[in-house]
């Protein structure tokens, strides 16, 4: 009973922010996808809680949820690094050469297209269609930071600096 | 009526306490220099002139508590896309007409000193063309002053000052929409101006806009297509960014000319700045009574929505785009009901892409004759255009239609770059137009007038504007496998020929690249394309084989090499590499079989070495050791 009751109330703590977005969007259907962009950018991703939450509350059935959850790029349903990488695979980047800096940074990270994120939740890597920055291809987006004109090298230095900043911290 | 907005007032004042500041400063705001650190820029500059006790102001303001200002020191603005995203962080100083490049934070203090108080003229930051030609102003700029800029004109002023937008003659157009035509005078008005679609199709607006003002509801919407999901075409990130009231300005004389009073702009959320500017755009046009009701005074009510995307393709076609804003799976629907009939929650529905939107205001502003002055007579008007990868300047630019290709690559561009980034004059092979629905353009359409007839008679489109330039070490068929593989990622699985059929266009390619086509891969691939074209709904399957089909038009040697000698002409396809060290060039330095991470390579010291091509992997690390170019097929 009272392991029942503190997850309960832990689960009640959890879905604080959900509720505050649900009732900001009127728990309206037609709101779906900017509710669960709202949720996602809280929690990170989209679990399966939190995705038959969301149905629940606003009436549906949580196959229509998972079902745009799915379509829509860029909505994750497994969580992801601390650190993002998006290498941008746009036609200009691609002629630029930007596959040179995905295969240097997924060697480095030991990643591949199947499974982006590290063990550590530290890192994952993926490539976006166009960033619209095309004039300073081959580009590179970490979390919001971007990188234009980048290099192989240039993005493995980043990576050793998280690298190095994160040991200093855990060390700490 | 008290409310009713005062334009030329407006106008006049910010004319007035623009012409008293001492200097202006335009520091481009735009994704690209803000990547670059153009905002730290700006902090510097302001930081470095206020302790020259100079005053600087970030935000200009006109009027304060109904006092006017009397600001005279420097303004540090920022503005949207000025295109020459290559060059950036840009900065112009105003009234000097200096335009420096590549700024960074460690230039400000000589700028300031050596510019700003001594007015001197820093070499070093000058634009320096191909030529070897330092370049003062953007009036000296090739880059510039071969385009001719309408929809982009209004890219130096600061997008989140709505005076300025109206100093600048916005929201005229609107006014007289609303206050002094009739609905179908608006349409006849866009419709004789012969404005063509920007998002790909080029299908009449006016005509459009006549369709959805036909259909009797009370309820119409009027969408902002801005979903600009092309790979290489970035025009409407940076109208949004660097223009967002021209965007609102347009949707505002649409709904008038349908008779809606509720839109709502549709941004893909990989445009994070667009999606801020248009937010802010849209609360300063509600403060200034420029959205809301009784606009102008007149009957006439109007709201603006943001939406963002969530990352997919397939939402910039109508029907998709739609039921993205309802909350669904953004899948195209069967056409017709078209969306003027039935689109968002069942109501008529106009949607335009961004840059038609804000080519209107001046079709209102200075009249549909004024419009067609230039581009051709089918097309006419302006098109602005992302120019991109292997080229002298990359960046945004704004041509009439009818503009030939080797005028915005040689003379707009500067030239085809090898893949060393240097111009020689004999590396162009092909530009890419249309993105992933287009086609390419070989060196025998140089000189074709391109418009929106003209490109589909060679088997291209205008598509979104992206001009993708590549140079003679590119692989065509690499090209059309990164574009299937495109549209294969993004189909939505709707249609069966879509879904099943692009996955099948990128194995039989991948056979192509990896060596294992035979005599039937080409025909496969052909009657595979059309049967992807024929059996889909909406635009993106119709138009997903279009890269194969072109690429196979104009480059088949290229293709039958791959297929039928298993060689890849440029050698990018590293499967049909055929490494081999040349006896006679070889010095036997070593320093190749020292790199080569499989032993691949062996030789004594000061003797010719030899690859052994079974353990080889083709990583090509030996061929970018050796100094003497004695390693070929890589």
């Amino acid at each position: 009973m009272q392991e029942t009751m503190e997850k309960t109330l832990a689960m009640k703590d959890y879905l604080v922010e959900v509720n505050r977005i649900l009732e900001k969007n009127n728990y309206s259907e037609s709101r779906l996808i900017p509710i669960l962009q709202e949720v996602q950018a809280v929690y990170k991703y989209l679990s399966k809680d939190i995705i038959s939450y969301v149905a629940n509350s606003i009436g549906v059935p949580p196959s229509r949820v998972y079902g745009v959850a799915t379509f829509y790029a860029h909505f994750a349903l497994k969580p992801k690094g601390k650190y993002v990488f998006r290498l941008c695979d746009g036609t200009a980047c691609h002629v630029k050469k930007s596959h040179g800096i995905l295969n240097a940074i997924y060697e480095r990270l030991k990643l591949t297209p199947e499974k982006n994120t590290s063990d550590d939740l530290l890192f994952t890597v993926e490539t976006v269609s166009c960033l619209g920055a095309c004039g300073l291809a081959p580009v590179v987006l970490m979390n919001d930071e971007v990188h234009g004109q980048a290099t192989p090298d240039q993005i493995l230095a980043i990576v050793d600096r998280i690298i190095e900043a994160e040991k200093a911290e855990q060390s700490k | 009526m008290a409310n009713v907005i005062d334009l030329e007032k407006i106008a006049a004042d910010f004319k007035a306490a623009a012409g008293k500041l001492h200097r202006r400063i335009v520091i481009c705001g735009g994704t690209g220099c803000v990547a670059n650190g153009s905002m730290l820029v700006r902090d510097e500059m302001a930081r470095q002139l206020k302790k020259l006790g100079e005053d600087v102001e970030l935000e200009f303001k006109t009027e304060e508590n109904g006092e006017q200002c009397n600001f005279t020191g420097t303004y540090l603005s920022k503005s949207g896309c000025q295109g020459f995203c290559q060059m950036g962080p840009l900065v112009h100083i105003e009234p000097d007409k200096i335009l420096y490049t590549k700024v960074k934070v460690s230039d400000v203090k000589e700028i300031v000193t050596e510019t700003l108080v001594k007015g001197n003229v820093i070499d070093r930051l000058l634009y320096v063309a191909p030529n070897g030609e330092h370049c003062q102003g953007d009036s000296t700029i090739p880059f510039y002053n071969r385009q001719k800029r309408v929809v982009l004109s209004n890219c130096m002023i600061e997008p989140e000052n709505v005076k300025e937008y109206i100093a600048r003659g916005g929201y005229f157009g609107a006014r007289k929409a609303v206050t002094e035509m009739t609905a179908e005078q608006v349409c006849q008005t866009v419709l004789d101006a012969g404005l063509r679609g920007r998002g790909g199709g080029g299908f009449p607006t006016g005509l459009k806009w006549k369709f959805t003002l036909a259909s009797q509801n009370a309820k119409k919407y009027v969408i902002c297509n801005g979903d600009e999901g092309d790979p290489g075409a970035f025009m409407d990130r940076s109208v949004m960014e660097g223009n967002p009231h021209a965007v609102i300005e347009g949707m505002m004389i649409a709904a008038k000319a349908i008779g809606a009073d509720e839109g709502y702009v549709y941004v893909r959320a990989e445009y994070p700045l667009a999606v801020k500017r248009m937010h802010r755009a849209i609360a300063d046009a509600e403060k200034a009574g420029l959205l809301g009701d009784n606009l102008f005074g007149a009957n006439f009510s109007f709201r603006v929505h943001v939406m963002e995307g969530a990352g997919a393709f397939v939402c910039g076609e109508e029907t998709a785009l739609i039921a993205s804003i309802e909350g669904k799976r953004g899948m195209p629907m069967p056409k017709p009901p078209f969306p003027a009939q039935s689109g968002l929650w069942g109501k008529p529905t106009v949607i335009n892409n961004v840059e038609t939107l804000a080519s209107v205001p001046y079709i209102l502003r200075e009249g549909a004759q004024v419009y067609r002055a230039c581009g051709t007579e089918k097309s006419p008007g302006t098109k602005t255009f992302a120019l991109t990868g292997h080229v002298a300047n990359t960046g945004l630019i704004e041509v009439p239609f009818g503009t030939t290709l080797r005028e915005i690559v040689y003379n707009i561009g500067g030239g085809v770059t090898n893949n060393d980034g240097k111009v020689t004059g004999e590396d162009f092979k092909a530009v890419q137009i249309g993105g992933p629905s287009g086609g390419c353009l070989t060196k025998e359409m140089l000189d074709l007038e391109m418009d929106f007839d003209t490109l589909k008679t060679v088997g291209a489109m205008v598509g979104s504007g992206g001009l993708v330039v590549m140079n003679n070490q590119t692989c065509m068929i690499k090209i059309a496998r990164f574009f299937m593989q495109f549209t294969q990622n993004e189909s939505c699985g709707k249609c069966v020929p879509c879904r099943e059929g692009t996955k099948q266009m990128l194995a039989l390619l991948d056979d192509i690249i990896e060596g294992r086509a035979d005599e039937n891969t080409l025909e496969l691939l052909e009657v595979t394309a059309k049967a992807v074209q024929m059996g889909s709904l909406c635009g993106l399957g119709k138009t997903a084989p279009n890269p194969v089909l072109s690429t196979l038009r104009y480059f088949r040697d290229e293709y039958e090499s791959h297929v039928y000698k298993k060689i890849c002409p440029t050698g990018e396809c590293k499967a049909l590499a055929k490494p081999e060290i040349l006896a006679d060039k070889c010095k036997g330095c070593t320093a190749c079989a020292r790199k080569c991470p499989v032993g691949a390579i062996t030789g004594e010291v000061k003797k010719p070495h030899v690859l052994d091509a079974d353990k080889c992997i083709k990583c090509g690390a030996c061929k970018a050791t050796c100094k003497f170019g004695a390693i070929i097929g890589l």
